[in-house]
């Protein structure tokens, strides 16, 4: 459940992960010899939710609302500015991440793996393909390297790739190929919590129903918790169970799948909905939908309290 | 968004761009990777051709060899790439040196792309204003200041709010979404007679895309520019496309206009490729992949284009097509 009240347990059951009033601020500089910070960019402005074990939470949101930034800094790939992030470890019980030293957080990366979005920067371009997906399972001093290997094959292989790619590098493979390199290398420690950042942007609608038919097994399967940051509303729609919409750093609207699909409240997600292209050629898209992007007053006059929908 | 005009294959042909029988390969460790494999298309004057396909089936590999930014291990081992720019003689960029300045004239103007990957095209180390202002001055013959005043102005156009501010800043800052904007800025701010857009809206919000593909249609109007725009988002393409080629495993399997393509499609991976968007199917199920949607048939064997009742090219016998022509007998 979303914790308006953030003095709520920490210790709620049932939750993988609890976020409470989460910020990350960037600083901004002045241009001269001397940069001097003049402010910052409150890419994450206080933003408090909890994950379910075993579910698919997905965070749309515009284009530079905070998306990355949320995720990054609540997989400890950032430090936060502020807030805690309580994530229930195996290994470790309840613990808030939030402000763990990278030594404290090393075992802790074993239950939880992330899918970074450009997958052109995220992957070493010096790696074989076969490293780079058997790396964390090197770094966790995992198998034998015969055992890795076959790891390493079996998982390219269920992303739809080839068990002889492993000895080519990054740059030899096409956007949609990185991006299952990176989706192979986060699956292969079974992690309990999964982070992916616009995981499967790249892949064709039929390569990209085999990731995500991949997702929902592993799921099943080992009750693996997603936290999936994407733009396509119909991969969100089809396979999350609560959706966070972001805006300008903050969630303005969260709830069931279903209810924000159906009944969109926040006008910021009321615009996104009527904004995806339909697979017809003879269905325009209603450009008075949208305003000007860039128009930080397009919403003037509308009521944006967030949204929060009963379960 | 005005309106996708749906005009039957033109009588007078005026493309800016032809590919005939297009082949690169990579020769690799493995051996010969057949990445495009006698690809050809043409781009109508002001129009816009999309190509969608499988992951890994060449479309950006086809990009790359139209600007010959194509390298080692790689090599374009055969055909035609020629662009045909408004009352000057036609350029086979197939054919050019490595160091030929009409080669340059290409890449520095008549054709620009949207890569990809946002970082491909950026450098880590230069501010995005410098970066876009140097894109500027190196097409058009402007003022510094005046370069600075365009970047400003497109940056704005793409929806990137406080661009002064944000023009001083360096690509690590920007969110995804912003890179692949400023991308886009770029490729647009040197007003190409053919723009060649590589996924250019993968990292976007719908709203945002919305946008840019309004841009897009605004500068084909204003500059009759003509666009290949390669996606795997068949709601973009309906929107943005005339025309649609679908590419699998290296090769073109069917070619038509958009109308045909997406509302009649022939060929089984195109019929899979629509069968497979998810929204299509009911939450939490499991969605058809083309292997599903195939059954068992095999597309591998390659086949060639064939031209169906209604003009368009499909890779398919002459009995599979014409079956699909007969009406049903009620
Ligand atoms: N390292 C950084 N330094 C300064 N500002 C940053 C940094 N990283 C992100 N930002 C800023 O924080 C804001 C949020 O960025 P973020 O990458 O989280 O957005 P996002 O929601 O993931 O967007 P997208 O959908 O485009 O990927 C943006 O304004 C961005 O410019
Ligand atoms: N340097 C290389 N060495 C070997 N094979 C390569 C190299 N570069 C590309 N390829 C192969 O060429 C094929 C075509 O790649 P391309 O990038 O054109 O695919 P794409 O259709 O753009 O796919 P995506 O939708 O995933 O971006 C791929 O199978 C890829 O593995
Ligand atoms: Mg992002
Ligand atoms: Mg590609």
């Amino acid at each position: 459940m979303i914790s308006a009240n953030s003095n709520s347990s920490p210790t709620a059951s049932g939750n993988l992960l609890d976020v409470h009033d989460l910020c990350k601020y960037f600083p901004i500089f002045s241009k001269g010899l001397v940069p001097k910070r003049i402010g910052e960019i409150r890419a994450v402005d206080n933003i408090s939710f909890s994950v379910r074990k075993g579910e698919t939470l997905g965070i749309v949101g515009e284009s530079g609302s905070g998306k990355t930034t949320a995720a990054r800094s609540i997989l400890r790939a950032l430090t936060p500015t502020s807030g805690q992030v309580w994530f229930d470890s195996d290994l470790f019980g309840r613990i808030d991440l939030s402000q763990l030293s990278e030594k404290a957080l090393k075992p802790l990366r074993r239950e939880m793996q992330m899918v970074f979005q450009d997958p052109f920067s995220s992957l070493n371009p010096r790696m074989t393909v076969g490293d780079i997906v058997g790396e964390p399972l090197v770094i966790h001093g995992m198998g034998s390297r015969a055992e890795r290997r076959d790891l390493v094959a079996s998982m390219l292989e269920k992303v739809g790739m080839k068990a002889i790619h492993m000895q080519r590098y990054p740059h030899a493979f096409s956007g949609g190929q990185r991006q299952r390199i990176g989706i192979a290398r986060a699956l292969i420690m079974r992690p309990k919590l999964i982070v992916a950042d616009e995981a499967v942007s790249a892949l064709d609608v039929s390569v990209q129903a085999q990731v995500i038919n991949l997702l929902q097994d592993l799921q099943d399967e080992f009750g693996v918790t997603y936290l999936f940051v994407a733009h396509d509303l119909s991969v969100v729609r089809h396979i999350c169970d609560r959706v966070a919409v972001m805006y300008l750093g903050k969630v303005v609207e969260f709830g069931p799948t279903e209810a924000i699909f159906s009944n969109p409240r926040h006008p910021y997600t009321k615009a996104l909905l009527s904004a995806i292209p339909q697979p017809d050629p003879d269905v325009p898209l209603r450009p008075e939908a949208m305003g000007e992007i860039g128009d930080l007053n397009r919403f003037a006059g509308m009521d944006m309290t967030p949204v929060f929908h009963p379960e | 968004m005005p309106e996708n005009t749906d005009k039957a294959v033109a009588p007078v042909v005026d493309n800016v761009l032809e590919v005939d029988d297009l082949c690169v390969s990579f020769f690799t460790e493995e051996g010969e990777v057949k990445a495009v494999n006698g690809v050809s298309f043409e781009v109508g004057r002001g129009r816009c051709m999309a190509i969608v396909g499988e992951s890994g089936s060449g479309k950006s590999v086809t990009a790359y060899s139209i600007m010959r930014l194509i390298q080692s291990p790689g090599k374009i081992v055969g055909g035609k790439i020629r662009v045909f720019p408004h009352g000057q003689p036609v350029i086979d960029v197939a054919q050019l040196r490595d160091k030929d300045p009409l080669l340059y004239h290409v890449r520095g103007g008549l054709v620009s792309m949207i890569f990809q990957e946002p970082m491909t095209a950026l450098s880590p180390v230069h501010t995005v204003g410098n970066q876009i202002c140097e894109a500027i001055l190196l097409h058009r013959e402007v003022t510094p200041a005046e370069a600075k005043n365009q970047a400003v102005q497109m940056l704005t156009r793409v929806g990137i709010p406080n661009p002064e501010a944000r023009m001083r800043q360096y690509p690590y800052e920007f969110s995804g979404g912003m890179r692949q904007r400023v991308v886009i800025a770029m490729a647009l701010v040197c007003k190409p007679v053919l723009l060649i857009a590589d996924e250019p809206t993968t990292a976007l919000d719908v709203t945002i895309q919305a946008q840019i593909l309004t841009l897009i249609r605004e500068l084909q109007q204003e500059l009759g520019t003509s666009v290949l725009f390669i996606t795997h988002d068949i709601g973009v393409v309906a929107q943005i496309a005339d025309d649609v080629a679908v590419m699998y495993r290296g090769r073109i399997v069917e070619r038509g206009t958009v109308r045909q393509v997406i509302k009649k499609p022939l060929h089984p991976y195109t019929k899979g490729l629509l069968g497979a968007i998810p929204g299509l199917a009911a939450p939490g199920t499991r969605l058809p992949t083309i292997e599903s949607v195939l059954a068992g048939r095999d597309i591998s064997r390659p086949m060639p284009l064939l031209t169906a009742p209604d003009g368009r090219l499909v890779a398919l016998s002459d009995t599979e097509i014409q079956e699909q022509f007969t009406p049903a007998i009620p």
